[in-house]
């Protein structure tokens, strides 16, 4: 199990990644800009002892990821934005059975085809519940290959813990990016045993049938199960909120960004900061939850600030940021959409308009 | 010498096991149960499908013979056959 | 000294069911629970159940049971299956979930073959939304959505999925059979029983399509419902082994 340095691509290391945290299962259907993922999962997943299933379809494999987490298997799916959309209804049904899974979203830009460059404009879909019903998935957020590596491992442990999907969601610069990285090289999978879950259908045998749903014909019933979910949800937003930090101590304004978006806006503040300008980062990494904690610890302790929330998309996440400042202090938007990719001297040009 | 029983609760009145008795022995009670439907009845007399007439064991039907096609066909497991 | 001689299935909770009166899931319910029993696979059984009138089969199966969204109950299968191969996991499916809005699942689980059981009930009918056309509504019969009868220019004809299905070479047995008399039903479950073998055995993708009645919206009375059955619904979807 030694630690080995590889140059790997941002979809590979997601599913080496995946494959070192204990998926043992993966469908998917091929969609530019992962076909990495599924290729690699192709070759790696039954040499390792997993099963692999191209399926027919994103629907199919989201119900085949189903399948597979209702006997307790780590497993997962990945896909680009046309795609997800598909596997809403899975999601869906997922949340409300309290499945875990990871589902992959490296976003390419709509609506619609659109085409296959990056963007960032699938973030109301993931955050706000993309499918049907009162539900939230857990979203994450990785800006490099080697944070896309390690992310699975949380990804999985969160989608266990809290009996809940998970989606990460990145786009096609990260995807295709390759960068070096440190990634322990596990074969085969180690499988995490099912006894902790309890509720898997492995047969009956010895216990009382368990039986996985989300179907729940009484208002009473349904309702119940709601409240539980809501409960769960609090909890996650009470303990799960991450995000990196940058010159936030005597910042005035603050960028916010997240996956590539966020490694651009970095090189805008290096360089502002090396003129002088009191500028910082926000990079949320859980986008639900969305890091609210330290936009209104911000806020508190300095009325002076102002936000700049930079993304790939005509304005999506800033709707996050808002809602955590409440008001109290500027927020501002800067984007673009359809696969344009901002640059660092865009933002320093948004910025410096700001004073 | 055989017999069956019928759980008239669970019964929905769908009486496809009327129809199928080849001793005609099983017939639509005339009491609703607390479904309010008129469950099946067994009678150890054959009772004629027109009139509900009796008519004397033997004769058209006779005694159940525990065939178990009523049981076979009952969609709601009401029926247990003795034999 | 008589004795009982028939007993309730241990597979089967002994609870109502909502099914109306005369309605063939009831049956074809209790035809799996018996098999199951027979078999002596309760224990390693792995039921996907489908959405529509039986939605809550897993409220009257004794065994383990999934839930499947509209038409996937073969994707959630297939995965069941490739994780967990020693256990015995079959999919119970209506005509609208398994030849409509799940087609694109069935083919290609069917095309992998798959090592499943599958249970298509073909009532001609959608029941749980109220009568209207499924995709193996007859031609001429009335229905909520095809108020002056199947139209084959306007409806297109009735779907023969599994004559379909017998065409890939991934499929290992197919039989059709009809729950209308009790010398049928006892047909049904010896098919039942050769499905779920094959996939003991190993022998790849199986499916009973088993004809069924739903008295309610073909407007009948049970009794007439299996006489339709016998007459006319047969004629359409003949019975037997298809492969």
């Amino acid at each position: 199990m030694a630690n080995k340095k590889i140059l790997i691509s941002g979809n590979e290391a997601i599913a080496e990644g995946a494959l070192a945290a204990g998926c043992s299962f993966y469908a998917g259907y091929p969609i530019t800009p992962q076909n990495e993922i599924i290729a690699y999962m192709a070759s790696q997943m039954p040499e390792r002892g997993g099963v692999f299933v191209q399926a027919e379809s994103e629907l199919a494999a989201i119900n085949m990821v189903f399948g597979a987490s209702a006997t307790g298997a780590r497993a997962m799916t990945s896909s680009s934005s046309p795609g997800i959309s598909l596997k809403q209804e899975g999601i869906s049904y997922l949340a409300g059975a309290q499945l875990p899974a990871v589902i992959v979203n490296i976003m390419r830009a709509g609506p619609g085809l659109g085409n296959i460059w990056p963007a960032q404009s699938d973030y109301f879909q993931a955050t706000r519940s993309g499918g049907h019903g009162d539900y939230h998935c857990i979203v994450l957020a990785f800006a490099s290959v080697q944070e896309a590596y390690d992310m699975m491992q949380l990804a999985f442990d969160l989608a266990d813990k809290y009996r809940n999907p998970v989606i990460i969601l990145g786009d096609g610069l990260l995807g295709q990016m390759m960068e070096p990285i440190v990634a322990k090289r596990i074969s085969p999978i180690v499988y995490r045993s099912n006894k902790q879950k309890k509720w898997a259908l492995t047969g009956c045998k010895g216990r009382k049938p368990n039986i996985i749903r989300s179907l729940y014909m009484s208002q009473d019933a349904l309702e119940k199960s709601n409240f539980s979910l809501q409960a769960k949800y609090q909890k996650i937003k009470k303990s799960e909120e991450r995000y990196e930090g940058w010159f936030l101590d005597d910042a005035k304004i603050i960028l916010v960004a997240h996956g590539s978006m966020a490694r651009i806006a970095k090189g805008a503040v290096k360089a502002l900061r090396d003129k002088g300008k009191r500028i910082g980062l926000i990079r949320p990494i859980t986008l639900w939850p969305f890091p609210a904690k330290i936009f209104r610890q911000l806020v508190m302790e300095n009325k002076k600030l102002t936000f700049l929330a930079v993304e790939m998309s005509f304005g999506q996440m800033v709707e996050d940021v808002r809602l955590s400042v409440n008001g109290k202090v500027p927020v501002k938007f800067f984007g673009r959409s359809g696969g344009a990719v901002l640059t660092a001297e865009e933002i320093i040009r948004e910025v410096n308009k700001l004073e | 010498m055989a017999k069956i029983k019928i759980d008239r609760e669970k019964c929905k009145g769908c009486l496809l096991c009327v129809s199928v008795c080849p001793k005609g022995l099983i017939t639509q009670a005339e009491k609703l149960n607390k479904k309010g439907v008129k469950p099946a009845q067994f009678s150890r007399r054959a009772i004629s499908s027109e009139g509900g007439t009796p008519l004397k064991a033997g004769k058209k039907g006779g005694a159940c013979l525990g065939c178990s096609l009523c049981a076979v066909i009952c969609p709601d497991c009401c029926i247990e056959v003795w034999k | 000294m008589i004795k009982k001689i028939n007993n309730h299935p241990k597979s089967l909770r002994k609870i109502p069911t909502h099914y109306c009166a005369g309605c063939g899931h009831g049956l074809a319910h209790r035809l799996i629970a018996e098999v199951v029993d027979e078999l002596g696979i309760r224990e390693k059984v792995i039921a996907i159940a489908p959405v529509g009138c039986a939605v809550v089969a897993y409220d009257y199966w004794d065994f383990d049971c999934s839930e499947a969204a509209h038409g996937r109950a073969l994707a959630v299968a297939t995965a069941i299956k490739r994780v967990r191969p020693d256990n015995i996991v079959f999919t119970y499916q209506g005509d609208g979930d398994l030849a409509a809005i799940g087609t694109n699942e069935t083919i290609h689980a069917a095309n992998r073959g798959e090592n499943l059981t599958v249970i298509f009930i073909n009532n001609a009918v959608y029941g749980m939304t109220g009568g209207q056309m499924a995709p193996t509504t007859l031609l001429q019969q009335k229905t909520a959505t095809t108020p002056k009868g199947r139209d084959q220019k306007l409806h297109g004809y009735p779907l023969k999925i599994s004559e379909i299905l017998a065409l890939l070479p991934g499929v290992k047995y197919i039989e059709r059979v009809s729950l209308h008399s009790p010398q049928e039903i006892t047909k049904a479950k010896r098919a039942i029983k050769q499905a779920f073998t094959n996939q003991i055995e190993g022998l790849g993708f199986s499916l009973v399509e088993v004809l069924s009645s739903c008295p309610t919206y073909w407007g009948l009375s049970p009794n007439q419902a299996l006489s339709w059955m016998r007459e006319v619904m047969v004629k359409e979807f003949p019975l037997g082994r298809i492969k």
